[in-house]
């Protein structure tokens, strides 16, 4: 068998059918869609077994604690009447430190019952050290692929911890370059390994976050006798956005706002191995956020379960300063230590709650663990050393890859909105030249979230 | 020389600067695409030899010798006096001067 870039890549599809157990071309449509609900449905995956599968396994139901002091602090910058209730999800209470407990219990359960003897993820992030938990829970092997260095052997300190993390649940860690060929090596490891491939966008990768939305949604009537106004959801891939809000909705909270917010790195190219150690942020951020939101199917299955355009009613990003400050904020003001990547959904959420009633709730619906190398001041140190030039200021006019401007005031944390009509006229760009059926605009009103005039005037 | 059993780090080159995928940044594509590996060494051997190793999933990994006994290295960093600064922003715009 050749294995040149363009031999592995070719043979794509048959390595991924045979690696997710799971046939995408019975989803397939007439035309350009596919059946998304069909294929989240299908899998014998409902919410009560996938509660049941998560709490056996010290995923979920995880403590929603008001931030008194934040949100006293927030509504110091809004008029009279106005700055949210702000609440927060504390997900560093799962196995593993983060949400992505939720996505691993599945993609990890569902591997052990279709009989694979291992489990491989590609992730740099803190889905590693999930799968890599589960997995050690399950009996299974488990090989997580990173990229994690750039030319000169440099790799961020976060990314090292994780690394770390994954070994100590005993799997073996596959560190790589920067580059997109990741995906080349991700393939030959599965065609060498037979594992089952735990992809953050297959719907076992989305459905386990469904019990977040479930559990915000109840926590907050149960509490309230009213659903949330608002949820910040930190966006990257789309799946942590698109899962929390099919759980909420399926939980009955269908007019609580969901709100995406991602770390503000405009500028800073993903595949570049200059700017891979000039960002402070590895996740959560544009660079991935944009992409996978207005392009879904660049991920790692042939269909992603992740579609955030479908969902998100807002995206609003912040800068890495301001994310930094809201870190130090947690701790010091609510006694919670957390890492840096999980607190950008509680920047938007200090800004945001400023335009919101005092009776309203804004619920920021994740934290992760922190530890060495995963941390505000390794993550600074690290910048600093890189180069990266430190000051206090405005935010805004914070450079990627230039400086970070930490807010010279808690009045200076302001989220920026990102244009959604802009970025579902990016996704809708590649079928211009395309005729249409009725039933490919019925599936782009369902992926957009709009209404078949408004899919029409964004064709023109 | 490094003992036969000990646990070490491999890299290996995946792709040439010439193999790499197209559509690359002008700095990525004018580098290699490497791999780092760990698992235990197979043979006898010196640092800076190619070398097969086992790792921890049972499979086999050819590449030249990096590091024996590799331990990590990453920690919280050097002294950020900028934190300080954060913690008195913050204290200060929630509870007022407390020099006064």
């Amino acid at each position: 068998m050749n294995n040149t870039y363009q031999d592995v890549m070719n043979r794509k599809n048959e390595i991924m059918k045979k690696s997710v157990g799971l046939d995408y071309d019975k989803y397939e449509l007439e035309g350009i869609g596919f059946d998304f609900e069909l294929m989240m449905n299908d899998q014998g995956y409902d919410i009560e077994k996938i509660k049941k599968i998560q709490s056996e396994n010290m995923v979920g139901n995880t403590p929603l604690i008001e931030l008194k002091n934040i949100s006293r602090y927030a509504r110091k910058y809004a008029k009279p009447g106005y700055g949210a209730r702000i609440f927060l999800k504390d997900e560093a209470a799962n196995i593993s430190g983060s949400f992505k407990a939720r996505r691993a219990a599945l993609s990890v359960n569902q591997a052990k019952k279709l009989g694979y003897k291992g489990v491989i993820a590609a992730t740099s992030g803190n889905y590693g050290a999930a799968v890599a938990a589960l997995a050690a829970k399950a009996g299974l092997e488990c090989i997580i692929v990173q990229e994690c260095f750039d030319s000169k052997n440099i790799s961020q300190p976060e990314i090292l911890e994780k690394a770390r993390k994954c070994e100590a649940y005993g799997a073996e860690v596959i560190q790589l370059s920067v580059g997109p060929e990741l995906f080349y090596s991700f393939l030959k490891l599965i065609e060498e390994t037979g594992y089952f491939n735990a992809s953050l966008y297959s719907p076992y990768g989305v459905k386990g976050i469904e019990t977040l939305g479930h559990e915000i949604a109840n926590d907050i009537m149960d509490k309230f006798g009213k659903f949330p106004e608002a949820v910040v959801i930190t966006n990257a891939g789309g799946g942590n956005l698109t899962g929390t809000a099919r759980g909420l909705k399926d939980a009955g909270a269908i007019d609580t706002k969901i709100i995406g917010a991602s770390v503000n790195l405009y500028g800073l190219h993903m595949a570049s191995d200059i700017d891979f150690n000039r960002k402070s942020f590895t996740t959560g951020h544009t660079g991935f956020g944009i992409p996978f939101a207005v392009f879904p199917d660049r991920s790692d299955v042939p269909r992603s379960a992740a579609r955030p355009l479908r969902y998100m009613d807002r995206y609003v990003m912040v800068n890495q300063g301001s994310v930094f400050f809201m870190t130090e904020a947690l701790a010091i003001l609510e006694g919670m230590e957390r890492g840096p990547a999980g607190n950008t959904s509680l920047a938007a959420a200090f800004s945001l709650a400023q335009s919101m009633k005092e009776t309203d709730i804004i619920v920021v619906q994740e934290t992760e663990y922190t530890g060495a190398g995963k941390h505000l001041l390794p993550q600074l140190s690290f910048a600093r050393k890189n180069g990266i030039e430190l000051k206090f200021g405005n935010p805004i006019k914070e450079i990627p890859g230039e400086n970070i401007i930490l807010p010279k005031n808690g009045s200076y944390i302001k989220h920026q909105d990102i244009d959604l009509i802009e970025l579902k006229k990016s996704y809708i760009k590649r079928y211009k030249d395309i005729d249409l059926t009725s039933l490919d605009y019925k599936f782009l009103c369902e992926e957009l979230n709009l209404t078949l005039d408004k899919i029409k005037d964004l064709l023109k | 020389m490094i003992d036969k059993g000990t646990y070490v780090r491999i890299r290996k080159t995946v792709f040439k600067p010439e193999e790499r995928s197209n559509n690359l940044p002008e700095e990525t594509k004018k580098v290699p695409f490497k791999m780092w590996i760990k698992g235990y060494l197979l043979e006898d051997s010196d640092l800076f030899d190619i070398v097969t190793i086992k790792t921890i999933t049972g499979r086999l990994e050819t590449g030249r010798l990096k590091e024996a006994k590799p331990p990590y290295k990453h920690s919280y960093g050097d002294f950020i006096p900028e934190i300080l600064t954060l913690r008195d922003i913050i204290k200060n715009d929630l509870f007022g001067d407390r020099d006064e």
